[in-house]
């Protein structure tokens, strides 16, 4: 097996340059899908007939609970590979993740607030779910505390990516605590394995904007990890040489 | 699919029938933190390049005494 893409992987001057194509055409794209299917969960899907209008705040609370979770993975999951194979662009990717996820479950957390007011008439309950994300926030927010705690990198680096991986425990409570403890939240709307109980009309709208929150995360993780990677590697020849043809 | 607008004027789009402060305060706070987290890295790029260039400029200045001085 051809292994060089991985040892490229490490390189990442390979990696910044590779990328640069990519930044224009995921921020075009994720933009505008967010933009459309917000549009359309806005004003053109139908009213809830039980919910009325307040369940349109599934479109952006959803898609962002999604996000909350993947980032975890691609947090816990770089820095796995930097703690085992000491790969330096893992360690950034990790480090990048980790402010975007928190922003998503601190946003999956408040929308999930402002619903429940119309619609359980009250802004938070310790229920099962919305304790375990509350945690998963606390796991995101101590990996940051964590990443600028030490003076070496390597440390900050090593401890957050232990941190991220004892966290990963809190992961399949949060998919389980809606049938473990049915006490408030909903149970999953969208199931791969069976029929989603929810209508085409507002089906779409709503996986148009999960799809916009995937890319658009994508495109912050790619844009915090490249800027990661010209700070890190700030003294070299090639970024001083970026900064030249950069003369405006 | 037919897809129409769901209210009948601008203004009953602003209200959703009450739950527009809801709706509306939610969409709102998530495009802020999406925009912030999209100029954060633009930022910090730039005030890195503006590091670097002053830098440079610096180096460009020293460099003709730099045989003599560094000895």
């Amino acid at each position: 097996m051809n292994w060089q893409w991985f040892h490229r992987l490490g390189s990442p001057r390979w990696f910044y340059e590779k990328t640069n194509a990519w930044v224009p055409w995921l921020a075009v794209i994720s933009i505008s899908l967010l933009v459309v299917g917000a549009a359309w969960g806005l004003g053109f899907a139908p009213a809830d007939f039980k919910q009325g209008n307040s369940y349109r705040i599934i479109y952006i609370h959803v898609p962002a609970s999604f996000l909350a979770l993947a980032g975890y993975y691609v947090m816990a999951i770089s820095g796995a590979v930097g703690l085992i194979w000491k790969m330096k662009l893992a360690d950034m990717v990790m480090k990048s993740a980790a402010p975007i996820g928190a922003t998503l479950t601190f946003l999956a957390l408040i929308t999930g607030a402002v619903w429940g007011k119309p619609t359980w008439g009250t802004w938070w309950v310790w229920d099962a779910r919305i304790t375990s994300m509350l945690v998963l926030l606390f796991l995101y927010l101590g990996v940051m505390a964590l990443q600028s705690a030490y003076q070496h990198q390597d440390t900050a680096n090593k401890a957050s990516a232990i941190l991220s991986l004892v966290g990963m425990v809190n992961i399949p409570i949060i998919y389980k605590s809606v049938d473990w403890w049915f006490t408030l939240h909903q149970p999953a709307t969208l199931k791969l394995t069976s029929e989603s109980t929810i209508h085409a009309s507002m089906l779409y709208p709503l996986l148009l904007m999960i799809v916009a929150f995937y890319m658009f995360f994508a495109l912050l993780l790619l844009m915090r990890t490249r800027t990661e990677i010209l700070e890190r590697e700030k003294k070299t020849k090639w970024v001083n040489a970026l900064v030249q043809a950069d003369n405006r | 699919m037919d897809l129409q607008f769901q209210f009948e004027s601008i203004a009953g789009f602003w209200q959703m029938a009450g739950h527009g402060p809801y709706v509306w305060a939610c969409y709102g706070l998530t495009f802020t933190c999406l925009g912030l987290l999209f100029l954060a890295p633009l930022r910090r790029r730039r005030a890195l390049f503006e590091q670097l260039r002053r830098q440079q400029r610096i180096a460009e200045y020293e460099q003709p005494s730099k045989p003599q001085s560094a000895a």
